[in-house]
């Protein structure tokens, strides 16, 4: 199963789209969060981002869902490092993007098919 | 040159105008530019090992700028850093021709990571005519010291010019017009560094 992992400057916010994330995963998925500085503020650690890509990955592949600006470079940073092989950056709305990320995992789908999940969750309205 | 004491000295400007650099980035940004990147570059200089060629120094710099720089400023300096100690190689002496591989892959680095191009009110408003002020000198011969002058001074006109620009990029960027009329922190702290490299080119000539 793919995996995934939420990126934001806040832990709060990063383990509650996580929560919501895995819920929609039916616990079929591993859904990790990374979240806040190393200082326990606000911000990204790019160590915390690798320990949870590595949590997450039992070999099919990680998705990396992302806030906004220091969040976006560090997760690109980390699928650089990596090669870009198995792991991939959603360009995708958060909490929407790791709904449609995680409902489609848990199908089992691979990770190309879930990263477009999460892309496609941009389109959806709300009203 | 020793790119070890550019990392130092960078530090140093660094530090002395954090202070304005926040300020500068409270009137468009969060606020926090110049004491995020004060303790990035303090720990850059913590990591410098003084037992590996210079282009691993640069690496291990830019690793310990992402891991304790604040903000945007951390993984695109971090990864600057590391994209310069790469083009570096394993070169042991790093003159004029080095220096500019180096300012090349940084700038091509944070065009990348930060997809930014000229005009966007960023830190690439400084590099970009750095690092061009800096192969037109190279090209006609110049040393190092002329040409990191070069690079300082062009920076510093490029940070100058981000005033009338509306920012593009980053939090500055949800503000619209009303980001104009303000220099960008970004483009300063890349000008502090490029002057850095001139003190040190300078010093070492």
């Amino acid at each position: 199963m793919v995996g995934i992992v939420v990126i934001s400057h806040s832990r709060a916010l990063a383990d509650g789209v996580a929560e919501v994330a895995r819920a929609m995963g039916a616990g079929k998925i591993v859904v990790r969060s990374a979240g806040g500085n190393v200082r326990g503020g606000l911000g990204t650690s790019i160590e915390e981002v690798e320990e949870a890509v590595r949590a997450a990955d039992d070999g099919d592949g990680v998705l990396l869902l992302v806030d906004l600006g220091s969040s976006v470079m560090t997760a690109k940073m980390v699928v650089e490092d990596l090669g870009g092989d198995g792991v991939a950056l959603a360009d995708a709305p958060l909490v929407e993007g790791a709904v449609a990320a995680a409902s489609m995992a848990a199908t089992g789908a691979d990770l190309r098919t879930v990263l477009n999940a999460a892309e496609a969750a941009r389109r959806h309205r709300k009203i | 040159m020793n790119v070890r004491e550019w990392v130092r000295r960078a530090a140093e400007k660094i530090e002395a105008e954090a202070e304005r650099l926040s300020r500068l980035d409270a009137a468009i940004g969060d606020g926090d530019h110049g004491h995020n990147l004060d303790r990035g570059f303090a720990a850059a200089v913590e990591a410098l090992p003084e037992d590996v060629r210079p282009g691993r120094a640069l690496i291990l710099a830019g690793r310990a700028i992402v891991s304790n720089t604040g903000g945007v400023a951390g993984p695109l300096y971090g990864m600057a850093w590391r994209q310069a100690g790469k083009a570096l190689g394993d070169a042991e002496q790093v003159g004029a021709a080095e220096v500019g591989a180096a300012l090349r892959a940084a700038l091509q680095s944070v065009q990348e990571l930060g997809e930014a191009v000229e005009g966007e009110k960023t830190m690439v408003d400084a590099l970009a005519p750095a690092v061009a002020a800096y192969d037109e000198a190279l090209a006609a011969g110049g040393d190092l010291p002329t040409c990191a002058r070069a690079a300082a001074e062009a920076a510093e006109r490029g940070a100058e010019a981000t005033i009338p620009m509306q920012a593009r990029k980053g939090r500055a960027s949800y503000l619209g017009p009303r980001s104009i009329g303000h220099l960008d922190p970004g483009a300063v702290s890349t000008a502090l560094i490029l002057r850095a490299l001139a003190d040190v080119a300078s010093r070492d000539a």
